[in-house]
């Protein structure tokens, strides 16, 4: 399932890279990639449905938060 | 400036005024005159406390978050690191202190952050500004009244109005009405078009002078205007070689700088104390540990990470301005080293319609006569050839077909048409036709679809008719050369002596003609293998997308032009070109040279001034104002430099 977010108050580029290698760790996620200037995140994860894609947002949203406090996902 | 980044300019301001008052009475001696000359240091350090903390609450709590999270090599921590390390220099009694460095280090560490912001913010809204083509609503006719809707809730069939001054919202065809149409946001052409019933219209254009009524042909989704969007948003996922690059190498750069930092705070100290039974010098420690802490300093890869994408990006936004949408940062990258450019014939050099190119007309007649009258001879057929006589006729002599004077016609498969018209007999057509009557046409030199015209048995001239090469495509392939491109090769399923024609009045280097469509893809692959291993440039293939879908995703970069409407187009190929002037190949070469010199100059650049002041630091010569400048200063330079992509 790929999907595709926005990122509110993503500030610091370098913390985009490190968020997008972080999110690309999670068993569940095939590829993430993380855009610092369009402020998007493009997620291709392997989910059966709309519960277990969120579970795997709720991981990135943690992943982002440690990194940049401010940093949500927005769906 | 949004309010977030108004509030901490402010607050920048505040500390940095602090701070210069501060350090003007530290020099002039009057803090030491205050509080008298041994409560001097104490009070110095609170005071560059107050704009320090002003500054830079927000990076200390940062980083204490972050450390809790376990995020230890975060840029906060490390500039927290720093700073504070600065001021805790005092400690060591007998010692010159930091504490002025420690604050400015933080003050301008804050600045650079905060033009980061501004400068990030600003680019995203220029793109974004650029990009601002969506329209807001269509104007449906429901029940006989003119509503506005949401583009989304038009289905194709219904019939739209758009008014002058509107932007069109939905592809379809004018039933009604005439205007002049800017499609400037879609092709960067500032020329508007003539939109007259029975014209296609794109949505995204501008809808200049008149009212249209237009037939919706699309549903919003597959609109152009629709696709274009998605293709520029979607465009920051693919992202460059050069990036990942920058990305890797910052994993790597923080870490072995830190590193590097402690190993100087710690080993020299240790070994020359030990070496000189010197290991109580406070002085000997001040240093060392100070130069650890310049290298802390310069240990964020920020303005790598931060401009190599901001390029990428102003690149791509520059070029969607002019009608160039491509279609990640990574053929940007690709189009740029590319040295050898592949075209497609029909509707990429030429126009793809046939013309007529040349009337020579025998003896007494005249081209006005020649042209009348294989005109009414063809005026029944179907046949392209006839249609183009025809359309010379009516555009370029202005004359009229009047079917009166034609009173027999009879077409003669594969040769031409005998009719008679003015009563005397009149045959168009190839060699075959007039020899068949017993008529010798003199030979031609001219390339094209030779017709000849014969009235009564007697020989009066000949037409040419050929796919006429674009007015711009000379130029074009000329700017290629400068752009640096040593190869330019035309394919096309036409025949040899035509290819060649146009290939000699181009300038190409070379043409492979009487391909069928999968030749192409063959032809391409060829072309790539000859060319493996002796240099690294690429190969991009321009097509106008129609039947050669396969050559553009066989390519290292396939490039569509011409593409507005065309779904298999954008579909297939890397970069899109929405107008059909094959200059713009060129023009989208340029812009991947310049965004892609860009990025080296600010690679280049970053790393010579970090790693200069690095060595410098480590030999003490370094201080921190010079790494502030490294890390913030180079950072600012970068991001300007970098916004330069976008004004192409």
């Amino acid at each position: 399932m790929k999907r595709s977010f926005k990122l509110q108050d993503l500030d610091c580029a370098n913390c985009a890279a490190k968020m997008e290698s972080a999110i690309n760790q999670l068993p569940a996620v095939n590829k993430a990639t993380i855009s610092f200037m369009t402020q998007k995140l493009v997620l291709d994860a392997d989910v059966a449905d709309a519960n277990a894609l969120d579970a795997v947002i709720a991981e990135a949203q943690a992943i982002c938060s440690s990194i940049e406090p401010d940093c949500k996902i927005v769906h | 400036m949004s309010d977030k980044q108004l509030c901490w300019r402010n607050r920048i301001l505040v500390a940095l005024a602090l701070f210069f008052i501060i350090l003007i009475c530290e020099n002039t001696g009057l803090i030491a005159r205050t509080v008298g000359e041994s409560n001097a240091l104490i009070a110095e350090l609170i005071l560059f406390l107050i704009p320090y903390l002003i500054a830079g609450y927000d990076v200390i709590a940062k980083a204490a978050r972050n450390l809790a999270h376990g995020h230890a090599l975060d840029e906060s921590f490390l500039m927290t690191v720093a700073t504070l390390g600065a001021f805790a220099l005092v400690l060591f009694p007998h010692t010159e202190p930091h504490m002025a460095e420690g604050a400015a280090v933080m003050l301008f560490y804050q600045v650079g952050e905060l033009f980061q912001s501004y400068a990030v913010g600003k680019s995203r809204k220029s793109i974004a500004a650029m990009m601002d083509i969506a329209p807001e609503y269509a104007n449906v006719m429901r029940n006989g009244e003119l509503v506005q809707v949401d583009p989304y809730e038009v289905e194709p069939g219904d019939s739209i109005v758009v008014k002058p001054g509107e932007r069109i919202p939905l592809d379809g065809i004018v039933l009604d009405g005439e205007s002049q149409v800017n499609t400037a946001a879609l092709t960067g052409e500032s020329v508007p078009r003539t939109a007259r019933p029975d014209d296609e219209v794109i949505s995204g254009c501008v809808n200049l002078t008149g009212m249209l009524t237009v037939r919706v042909t699309k549903p919003y989704e597959d609109s152009t205007v629709n696709r274009i969007l998605e293709l520029v948003e979607n465009a920051a996922e693919k992202k460059a070689r050069t990036e990942s690059f920058i990305t890797r190498f910052a994993r790597y750069y923080t870490p072995i700088v830190v590193g590097l930092a402690v190993a100087l705070a710690i080993l020299p100290p240790l070994t020359i104390g030990i070496a000189t039974a010197t290991l109580g010098d406070g002085q000997l420690w001040a240093d060392w540990i100070l130069r650890g802490l310049t290298f802390l300093v310069v240990s964020c890869p920020c303005a790598l990470v931060i401009s190599v994408p901001l390029s990428f990006f102003g690149g791509i936004g520059g070029a969607s301005r002019k009608g160039i949408l491509v279609k990640g940062s990574n053929y940007l990258e690709a189009l740029a080293k590319a040295d050898t450019v592949v075209f497609d014939k029909t509707g990429t050099l030429t126009d793809g319609t046939f013309s007529v190119t040349a009337l020579q007309a025998e003896g007494a007649t005249t081209e006005a006569e020649l042209i009348d009258l294989a005109a009414h001879a063809e005026a029944y057929s179907n046949h392209p050839i006839a249609a183009s006589v025809r359309r010379s006729f009516t555009d370029t002599y202005e004359g009229v077909i009047d079917h009166e004077r034609i009173t027999q016609v009879e077409e003669v498969s594969g040769h031409g048409v005998r009719a008679v018209v003015d009563e005397k007999t009149v045959l168009v057509g190839n060699d075959k036709l007039l020899s068949s009557h017993s008529i010798e046409p003199p030979r031609t030199e001219l390339v094209g679809t030779v017709l000849h015209v014969a009235v009564d048995g007697t020989y009066i001239g000949t037409i040419v008719i050929a796919d006429v090469v674009k007015e711009d495509a000379r130029a074009a392939i000329a700017a290629l050369r400068n752009a640096g491109v040593t190869t330019t090769v035309m394919l096309t399923g036409d025949r040899e002596d035509v290819a060649r024609a146009v290939s000699a009045d181009l300038g190409l280097d070379q043409f492979y003609a009487e391909l069928l469509p999968a030749d192409k893809v063959m032809q391409v692959e060829r072309l790539m293998e000859a060319r493996a291993g002796n240099d690294k440039g690429n190969l991009a293939f321009v097509g106008d997308g129609i039947n050669d879908a396969p050559v553009l995703t066989r390519a290292d970069i396939g490039i569509a032009m011409g593409a507005m409407g065309s779904d298999a187009a954008i579909e297939a190929a890397d970069i899109v070109l929405m107008d059909d002037r094959p200059s713009q190949i060129a023009t989208a070469m340029r812009i991947a040279r310049k965004t892609m010199a860009i990025v080296r100059q600010n690679i280049v650049f970053a790393l010579g001034v970090k790693f200069a002041v690095l060595i410098l630091a480590a030999f003490g010569i370094a201080n921190m104002w010079m790494a502030v400048f490294a890390d913030v200063g180079v950072a600012v330079l970068a991001i300007l430099n970098a916004m330069r992509t976008m004004r192409s």
